[in-house]
């Protein structure tokens, strides 16, 4: 590819081997390890569902179990296939029965031949593979039918009312406006809970709970209004935080499009523990991989905390590591919504130049990625008016250098969650600025020399100086000396670290095989 | 030309200024001009730019004229609206709580703090309860600041200490007590179902419990905290938008000095 910005493609291929290299580093680490929310994916994915008595999720109780009898490293499928064998029943009877305490698993655990194990547990891993293939063939389906404009971003809206039924009234109204993607947020502290939530919900605090019903529920939805407009509507959600390959295996179930899947941001901005995130990200990975699920990555919030002009290294260096984990992981480029945004102090001289640069630049670093771009929050002041002409000036840069995703920024930021008719604006805002500068991106080039061509190097040329250092650092020290965001987090620290477990001699995931890399 | 580019009707209003009858100013004193905009639960049509008219009536305004209307899905119509307010507020006799200190400079306040107390005091600050945004705390406190304005991590004469978003209540107060605080900063940014009202009511009875409530300065600020409400619920200050750490610090030093003066 020609660069528009006279990249130098070396330097480049420098920052990916960096990165690539600091990736192998963690990945040597993640494939000794497991979680509990990796067992209760497994859970998940061999057919396990429903809450006890007291509203626990029962594949909360299967995995709880095998950690407090202290097996939680020989992983829950080797016992449950035991068990299938031992009892003749299925996995969620053995499961109902282990919550009702009426069976112990990790005593019955006598066959350790997994050529016996595979035979006996098979037939219900290929049925859940089978739910999610046709999920992913369903979505191609129906994009072939309906077709869809590639040469612009997808719009990306989000809903917030905290009640599921209403956040289809809103979804609903915003397809017809004109979305691609409606994102459901989360309630607030969601990413903090080491369970997922079970049901549809009508009560939630700045957002929805995520769970496979409210999943559902706004699939329907969307399916409905998408057959009415003829256009396929996607639906995102958040797999991060304490549950992320969870709430990857149940999109897939449900058919999400897209996933808010970061592999650093729950380590910084949550506080949770870099062991137990950096494990629950591979998995979640191949599962949204297979899914055919576009993941997001929040390099983002580094700039809602740092200042964007100079943390921008710290974004793209991010962006580098997020992609070559994802490699790791299985997950084409295609399905990489690597993350950045427009966030300068709109006060500043020249700064849409710079933004325009920093674009650009990520465009050609990973030319096939499907990138998320972030509407500017940090300067949006309570003044709408300014505010929307600041969404407009992010939304020229979007239709210019071709982003993936344009998350579109509402005039109300930092004033209240969007009105219906706050979304209206923005999205007619984004349609007209997309059609009426459509081709800009092929008809001007930038000066050599100039102020864009040499923010575009500048930037390259500091991220490969970070890459470096943490190279010889390694991700983890690197992370606890708050070289992202200004935030520091000890190894051992956060939250969730007792949820991780050294592999044992027994464990097996055979769903990464099946799913890693694969459609 | 079409209708309403210009005004064409008599301005037969008094157009002096009185500040006992305070009304909205469009382009001429006392002529009452508001824009408004919002959305009715109904069908677009000549119905529902009537129903928007009668409404804007009820709220007290003469000449109602709707500018712009447009379906946003079917049954919900919104509307971009003119009047003349008729209402007016007598601007003399209002009163508004302010937080009661001088506001400095960065310097000037590392100075009053050298001189006045003779060592940094210690801020601790959070977002706390369920709240995951620190947007707000970090704009008093990162060293960076926000919009030019330098937070007090940049202040020599304070000691600060950002605990960052979800810090519940109680960890927060133990944090402060083992680091021997002179103010909490309490940040708050989700205000949905007035959860922020709940989280900082219940940081003050924490307090009161504890019998910690006169050992230290508390000061909230979020975009939906004002000093008023902030007094109502027990705090010795509140800081809502367009505020930054030049008025928190210079607050925070002040009320200090105030209770403990120098003997």
């Amino acid at each position: 590819m020609q660069s528009k910005l006279g990249l130098d493609f070396n330097k480049v291929a420098r920052a990916k081997g960096l990165a690539k290299d600091i990736a192998t580093d963690v990945q040597s680490f993640v494939e000794h390890y497991t979680t509990v929310a990796t067992e209760r994916t497994i859970c998940r994915a061999l057919g396990i569902d429903g809450v006890d008595e007291n509203m626990v999720p029962i594949p909360n109780r299967v995995v709880d179990e095998l950690k407090d009898k202290g097996v939680l490293g020989q992983g829950a499928l080797f016992y449950i296939a035991n068990a299938m064998i031992s009892t003749g029943l299925q996995p969620q009877q053995i499961a109902e029965k282990i919550a009702k305490g009426t069976l112990d698993i990790t005593k019955e655990a006598k066959v350790t031949d997994w050529n016996v194990l595979m035979k006996t547990i098979q037939p219900v891993i290929d049925e859940t593979i089978k739910k999610i293939r046709d999920r992913r063939l369903r979505r191609e389906e129906y994009i072939k039918e309906y077709g869809e404009d590639t040469n612009r971003p997808y719009i990306y809206i989000i809903v917030a009312t905290g009640n599921i039924y209403e956040d289809c009234i809103q979804a609903q109204a915003g397809a017809r406006q004109g979305a691609d993607v409606i994102a459901v947020i989360r309630t607030t502290g969601q990413s903090l809970l080491d369970y997922v939530p079970y049901g549809a919900t009508t009560e939630g605090f700045g957002g929805t709970f995520a769970t496979q019903e409210n999943f559902r529920i706004m699939r329907k939805a969307l399916d409905e209004v998408g057959e009415e407009l003829h256009h396929y509507v996607r639906l995102c959600n958040y797999c991060s935080g304490l549950c992320m390959p969870e709430i990857a295996i149940m999109g897939a179930l449900e058919g999400l499009d897209v996933m808010l899947n970061d592999a650093l941001y729950g380590i910084l901005f949550r506080d949770i523990n870099m062991q137990r995130t950096l494990v629950d990200q591979y998995f979640s990975r191949i599962i949204n991989g297979f899914a055919g699920v576009i993941i997001n990555t929040g390099e983002d919030n580094y700039l809602t905390t740092a200042d964007a002009v100079e943390a921008a290294h710290t974004v793209l260096a991010s962006d580098l590591i997020n992609e070559q984990l994802a490699l790791f992981s299985g997950l084409p480029e295609k399905q990489m919504g690597l993350g950045h945004a427009f966030e300068m102090d709109p006060m500043l001289k020249n700064g849409f130049l710079l933004e325009l640069a920093q674009a650009q630049m990520t465009r050609e670093i990973f030319p096939d990625a499907t990138l998320k771009y972030m509407p500017p929050t940090k300067f949006m002041t309570g003044n709408i008016f300014r505010g929307h002409i600041q969404d407009a000036l992010f939304n020229v840069v979007g239709i210019w250098t071709h982003q993936g995703i344009q998350l579109l920024g509402m005039p109300t930021e930092a004033i209240h969650t969007p009105f219906m008719s706050d979304r209206f604006l923005s999205i007619e805002n984004a349609r007209y600025i997309f059609n009426n500068m459509h081709d800009i991106g092929e008809e001007v080039e930038f000066k050599q020399d100039g102020i864009i061509r040499n923010r575009a190097k500048e930037v390259l040329d500091k991220a490969i100086a970070l890459l470096s250092q943490m190279k010889e650092k390694g991700l983890f020290n690197s992370l606890e000396e708050g070289i992202f965001a200004d935030v520091k987090r000890p190894k051992n620290g956060g939250k969730g670290l007792a949820g991780v477990a050294e592999k044992g001699a027994h464990y097996r995931n055979p769903f990464i095989d099946l799913m890693k890399g694969r459609k | 030309m079409s209708e309403g580019l210009y005004s064409m009707e008599a301005k037969n209003f008094d157009k002096t200024l009185d500040l006992k009858k305070v009304k909205p100013y469009g382009d001429t004193m006392n002529d009452g001009k508001v824009q408004l905009s919002f959305t009715l639960p109904v069908p677009a049509g000549a119905e529902a730019v009537e129903a928007a008219k009668q409404l804007i009536k009820k709220m007290g305004f003469e000449n109602p004229l709707v500018v712009f209307s447009q379906e946003l899905t079917p049954g919900f119509t919104f509307f971009n609206c003119y009047g003349n307010l008729t209402y007016t507020v007598n601007y003399s006799d209002i009163n508004v709580p302010k937080v009661d200190s001088k506001v400095m400079s960065m310097d000037d306040t590392d100075t009053y703090i050298q001189e006045n107390v003779g060592r940094p005091l210690v801020v601790v600050g959070a977002s706390t309860g369920t709240d995951a945004h620190t947007v707000g705390i970090d704009a008093i406190m990162n060293m960076k600041g926000y919009a030019g304005h330098y937070g007090l991590e940049r202040y020599k004469m304070f000691e600060a200490h950002n605990l960052g978003s979800q810090v519940p209540n109680e960890e927060f107060l133990a944090r402060a007590i083992e680091m021997h605080a002179d103010a909490l900063l309490v940040s708050q940014t989700v205000t949905q179902k007035d959860v922020h009202i709940k989280n900082l009511t219940n940081l003050i009875e924490l307090m009161e419990a504890e019998g910690l409530r006169d050992k230290m300065i508390v000061v909230c600020g979020g975009p939906r905290v004002s000093h008023e409400l902030a007094k109502e619920l027990g705090y010795d200050a509140g800081f809502g938008m367009n505020t930054y750490a030049d008025d928190v610090g210079s607050y925070v030093a002040e009320e200090y000095v105030k209770r403990h003066p120098k003997k």
